[in-house]
């Protein structure tokens, strides 16, 4: 049988594209087998471990738990739409840098993207509530309390008049 | 093509039909019939599918019906359509600060980038008896509507669930709406539950909605999530509250009374015993503090 081919259009990172994909093709497929952004990482691809979050419409979404099709004539943003440039790291990369957020960096993509909407709500600092709100992602080196550090330095600093 | 692996994970191939309007959605579940599964949000519909546990031949994505997206808040009636996802109701404080239930049970439904896609309408759909919603649809005798080729009709949430992820939903039906009465004066709620992970399926929830005359329970509603094969009601641990300004004691015997109206199923996350002691203590919880708070908000 041949798999029947959608043409989807959305926006990646700022920029208009379009993909032709099978139905059963995921967003994180989509965005790292077609457009080679592979910086979305599949860990689970059930929904559990978070790393392949991207923000869809500014807010987050697992990438491995949505189809392409679903993300007809949305916004995406990955990782590699962070830094300005592509040169300049964002906020939250380098606070995730300055306070070795990162072991391995699997998990850090979808740590970053879930930060990025966690700090548009302005958050109070509140270690729990930061836990809490991680919860999502799993860092498979368990490196979570730098991570921890990282996200409450940009809440402090994000709070501070 | 980039060759990230030779072969990815992914679903059995499907046909996907995003129709806009409900009556074509309709009409292309009568011609596909069993065949066919809804899409809301796929939350939960995907992982099953990347599991191949389920594997449609047709999927009928419901995102282009405009209908379903809308919610309303009128008087005290919240009117939500099917595919409302719950971080929209979660995010709408006109709505959560009238039903403290409610602001909880989104707190603890999964994360934060689940809740931005999954919908109302799905989670209901779905039927897992550790789902936030079908708890919080019981406690408010919320009415769920449905609506397939002989017209619409109107469900008690006590009916939807008919057993293990089973609803009354009919092959060729479509949840459309959910509708719930937010808690009048008088009437304080909470949601309780334990999870292994924050946001993660539920072990057992509790759902209460107590409602007081003269500091004395007048009436009260207590529902369970995790608890048996679908939500339930404990209407043991009802009439035990009913009329009384509660004790510690009391408490306590509604707790158990909850428990022992369970029939919880063993799982990874806990016995049977486990899951009879976490319907006890989180009953308890969840009707002391619904009771203080409706206490507070005469």
């Amino acid at each position: 049988m041949t798999p029947e081919l959608h043409t989807i259009r959305l926006t990646v990172n700022g920029a208009a594209v379009s993909v032709q994909v099978e139905p059963r093709q995921t967003l994180a497929g989509a965005l790292r087998d077609q457009l080679g952004l592979t910086g979305t990482n599949l860990g689970c691809e059930h929904g559990v471990c978070g790393a392949c979050t991207v923000l869809l419409d500014g807010r987050t979404a697992r990438s491995c738990t949505l189809l392409a099709v679903q993300a007809q004539g949305r916004s995406v943003i990955t990782v590699e739409g962070l830094a300005a440039d592509g040169e300049r790291l964002h906020p939250v990369q380098q606070a995730f840098a300055e306070h070795h957020a990162l072991q391995c960096g699997f998990c850090t993509p979808g740590f970053l993207l879930t930060t990025i909407e966690y700090l548009d709500e302005a958050p109070a600092v509140d270690s729990d509530a930061i836990r809490q709100r991680l919860s999502g992602n799993l860092c498979r080196c368990t490196g979570y309390h730098n991570i921890v550090a990282a996200v409450k330095d940009l809440v402090r600093r994000q709070a501070a008049p | 093509m980039i060759r990230g692996r030779e072969q990815p994970v992914r679903p059995a191939p499907f046909r996907y039909l995003a129709p806009d309007s409900l009556e074509e959605a309709l009409s292309l579940l009568c011609e596909y019939g069993e065949e066919a599964k809804i899409l809301a949000g796929g939350q939960s519909l995907l992982p099953l599918m990347a599991f191949r546990l389920v594997r449609p031949a047709v999927l009928i994505d419901l995102r282009n019906i405009a209908e379903l997206g809308r919610y309303r808040l009128e008087a005290d009636r919240l009117t939500i359509g099917s595919m409302v996802t719950h971080r929209t109701i979660e995010l709408d404080h006109r709505v959560t600060s009238r039903c403290d239930m409610l602001a909880e049970a989104l707190d603890v439904l999964g994360h934060a980038a689940i809740r931005n896609v999954g919908t109302v309408g799905g989670s209901l759909a779905h039927a897992d008896p550790t789902a936030e919603w079908l708890a919080v649809a019981l406690a408010l005798e919320a009415r769920v509507m449905v609506t397939g080729p002989r017209g619409t009709r109107s469900v008690a949430a006590e009916n939807f669930a008919t057993g293990w992820m089973a609803s009354c939903l009919a092959p060729d039906e479509i949840l459309t709406e959910v509708r719930l009465d937010m808690p009048g004066p008088g009437t304080g709620s909470a949601f309780e539950e334990v999870a292994r992970r924050h946001g993660d399926f539920a072990v057992v929830g509790a759902a209460a909605a107590v409602t007081v005359a003269d500091e004395a329970i007048e009436g009260v509603r207590i529902a369970l999530a995790g608890a048996a094969s679908t939500p339930i009601r404990a209407p043991r641990a009802e009439a035990l509250l009913a009329g009384s300004v509660p004790s510690a004691q009391d408490l306590e015997a509604a707790g158990e009374a909850a428990a022992s109206e369970t029939d919880p199923v063993a799982d990874l996350h806990g016995s049977e015993d486990y899951k009879r002691q976490l319907a006890r203590v989180l009953t308890r919880r969840a009707v002391a503090r619904a009771y203080r708070r409706a206490l507070a908000r005469p």
